[in-house]
């Protein structure tokens, strides 16, 4: 788009979102100039349709959407704009696909700050080119105060899957190896430590990152031997792991001392009444690959940075009841669950 | 985790286990009951049974106190946050327990009433300081472990003069529900269960020390060991109860010594007697209506008594009838005896009050132990 001669210049400092901005005028072209097309610049954004054009190789492609409206929008090692980005990415990795183009559509709440919004933009931008995925095509809308919680994003994502490459929950087998791309919890309990009722001090920081690198040497080093994939997010690896079990009509069994936890999270979990199997990450996933191939995929997750904690957690069983078990650090075993309602501190 | 790890150490509890497995005589049988839901949910969590010889059988008892809070006190805290001018403050554990009528906290909030969850009573009085204009009522449970924090709330709420802070008071005390376990509660009509000794409260006990549990061992012989909540302190109260029963001695041994001393905390108790006072009798869900069981705030703080303030009165209310929270609460059945276990009632739908809290019987063996419970072995 080439550059208009607005008659203020966007107020960075002091300004705030107002309902003007989601109107379709000059004011919301001025937004989208100043703020998102500088942070998330590229050919395609330039051009300024309402849409982007693209060509298409052949074989699979896979699609993705998801909403973020996490609270805090800032926390430790990341914001809503990089988690908008990390989030969509791992969805399409998750099939084994190299990710290609993101979609984002802004859902601001008037009175929302320009400097803040600034800031989301231009980590989102930062994020995205990090991962080498461009955010081609957006969205904004304003709504009024008290309809939103000061920004929500929503973010679909297209990639294309290598060919021969077809990772699904039915083809998980018993015999099969879990492995874990690294320690739990990190996301959920950085997150918390900032939420206004529950702030504590801890150097604990997300652990939101892009994971199509990892998954492509994983791909180039477990080809069929890979079975399925999840990054588990919400409800944690313990509810990844029960509806995997579900899908795959199998059991899992799990060694407790197996998990890579930070100590950090294990004490904040601890504190709060927290298991840190229920809480979300955004930069770790697990996947089930056939016996033979577990060697191999694990060595390859190791050389890569967001690898380096990966650990064969457990295997599969045949289990008419799907349960995913595990044997805890003390010699005991008992299920793990999903997780029902949220997670709730104890209270005695 | 220091302090922590060394609790849970797995080549630990296989010494113990051995230990157990050694002395527990194989012609006796044990059963023991772990008081408190904080044990119960260790139990489960680590799975300990597995690490019992069979004639060693613990008994889940009612020291959950999001359990043993009757309907008929969670619908009239649902019937205060109907209140337009009142906001409710509450634990978390408590907003998904069932009242009357499908009700329940959560879903009363959703409904618009404004109900916060809160960590601590001092988030209570914050939110308090920062809406004079709204009545803010803080839900009050537990035993004598979360009593001393809402004394301490009451009286900043003096000092600060904050005249839009009241308490719903539905504190109660230990030492009356054991009696009442023990106490003939067959000629109550509640049922019987055999206990060879307890496993004694870790928190409570922190609080008012081990030396009220001196009586129950005298006067119904029944050996006590107060026990930490990690596991291997599980394990090691277990062995000095067998120990006991081997023995024939029936006294109150303190495991937990790292925490607890035989007078407890005299401040924390003298905090709280400065606030409350003994209740003639409350109800408790299982126990029924247990004589000074309860607390309420003395005459001298009832201007911070949300049921002298919005006069609540109990109405009567039941228990779904097939819901079997009553007896397991005592330790007359397992969860797995309740018709509603696993089918209608579970964490997602809780019927009753042993499934909503993760310290309830039902909902620790439903989330923890349920395999155990089908025949067919895992291979």
């Amino acid at each position: 788009m080439s550059p208009r001669a607005y008659r203020r210049k966007l107020d960075l400092e002091n300004g705030r979102v107002d309902l003007s901005h989601g109107s379709g005028g000059r004011a919301m072209s001025q937004l989208i100039t100043d703020i998102f097309h500088k942070a998330l610049d590229n050919a395609w954004l330039r051009r300024g349709n309402d849409q982007a054009a693209f060509d298409v190789a052949g074989g699979r492609m896979v699609m993705t959407t998801d909403a973020y409206v996490v609270s805090p929008l800032f926390f430790p090692g990341g914001d809503i704009g990089s988690l908008a980005v990390h989030g969509t990415i791992n969805d399409i990795a998750m099939a084994g696909a190299q990710p290609l183009y993101l979609s984002a559509s802004f859902i601001l709440e008037e009175g929302f700050a320009l400097r803040d919004l600034k800031r989301i933009a231009d980590s989102m931008g930062a994020a995205a080119r990090a991962a080498g995925v461009a955010v081609i095509t957006g969205d904004t809308k304003v709504v009024e105060r008290g309809k939103a919680d000061g920004v929500f994003i929503a973010t679909t994502g297209i990639g294309v899957v290598p060919p021969g490459l077809d990772l699904s929950a039915e083809k998980v087998q018993p015999g099969d190896c879990v492995i874990l791309s690294g320690t739990i919890g990190d996301h959920g309990v950085a997150v918390m430590s900032k939420r206004q009722n529950l702030s504590f001090e801890t150097d604990i920081i997300s652990d939101s990152a892009a994971l199509h690198g990892l998954v492509a040497a994983m791909v180039e080093a477990g080809g069929r031997g890979l079975r399925v994939m999840r990054d588990p997010t919400r409800g944690g690896l313990a509810s990844t792991l029960n509806e995997l079990a579900q899908q795959s009509g199998v059991g899992f069994r799990i060694m407790e001392e197996a998990l890579p936890v930070r100590p950090e999270v294990a004490a904040a979990c601890e504190l709060l009444g927290l298991d840190p199997l229920y809480v979300a990450n955004e930069g770790k996933l697990v996947a089930v690959v056939a016996p033979e191939s577990a060697e191999p995929v694990l060595a390859a997750m190791r050389n890569h940075s967001l690898g380096r904690d990966a650990a064969i957690i457990g295997d599969v069983v045949a289990d008419d009841h799907r349960f995913v078990q595990m044997m805890t650090g003390f010699g005991g075993v008992r299920i793990v669950d999903w997780l029902s309602g949220e997670q709730l501190p104890r209270i005695c | 985790m220091k302090h922590v790890d060394e609790y849970r150490d797995g080549r630990l509890a296989q010494v113990l286990a051995a230990r157990i497995a050694r002395e527990a005589d194989p012609l006796a049988s044990y059963r023991f009951m772990e008081f408190c839901g904080g044990h119960t949910h260790a139990i489960s969590r680590y799975g300990i049974e597995d690490l019992l010889p069979a004639n060693v059988r613990l008994i889940h008892g009612p020291g959950c106190p999001v359990c043993v809070l009757p309907v008929a006190r969670i619908d009239a805290a649902i019937r205060l946050a109907g209140r337009p001018e009142i906001t409710l403050c509450t634990y978390g554990d408590l907003m998904r327990v069932p009242g009357s009528d499908g009700m329940s906290l959560l879903r009363a909030k959703a409904a618009g009433a404004d109900i916060r969850m809160v960590y601590s009573t001092l988030d209570a009085l914050r939110i308090a300081a920062a809406a004079p204009e709204r009545e803010v009522v803080f839900l009050a449970i537990g035993f004598e472990t979360t009593t001393p924090p809402t004394a301490l709330a009451v009286r900043l709420a003096v000092a600060k003069k904050l005249a839009n802070f009241t308490v719903f008071c539905n504190h109660v005390l230990t030492p009356p529900a054991m009696q009442s376990i023990l106490d003939s509660p067959d000629r109550r009509g509640l049922g019987r269960v055999r206990i060879d000794g307890f496993i004694g409260p870790a928190h409570v006990s922190t609080v008012i020390g081990t030396e009220p549990y001196e009586f129950f061992a005298k006067e119904f012989e029944k050996p006590i060991v107060v026990a930490g909540f990690e596991p291997l302190d599980v394990m090691q109260a277990i062995l000095m109860l067998i120990r006991q029963v081997n023995d024939g001695r029936h006294e109150v041994e303190n495991q937990y010594g790292r925490a607890v001393r035989r007078e407890g905390n005299t401040r924390a108790k003298a905090e709280v007697a400065e606030i409350f006072e003994l209740r003639e009798s409350f109800e408790w869900r299982g126990l029924g209506v247990v004589p000074y069981s309860g607390l309420r705030l003395k005459e001298k703080y009832s201007s911070f008594d949300a049921e002298r303030r919005f006069h609540v009165v109990d109405m009567p209310a039941r228990d779904n009838p097939a819901c079997e929270c009553g007896a397991i609460l005592r330790g007359v059945k397992k969860p797995v005896d309740c018709k509603l276990f696993g089918t209608v009632c579970t964490p997602e739908t809780p019927m009753g009050s042993c499934m909503v809290s993760a310290e309830g019987a039902c909902a620790a063996h439903w989330t923890y132990g349920r395999f155990r419970d089908h025949a067919r072995k895992v291979s």
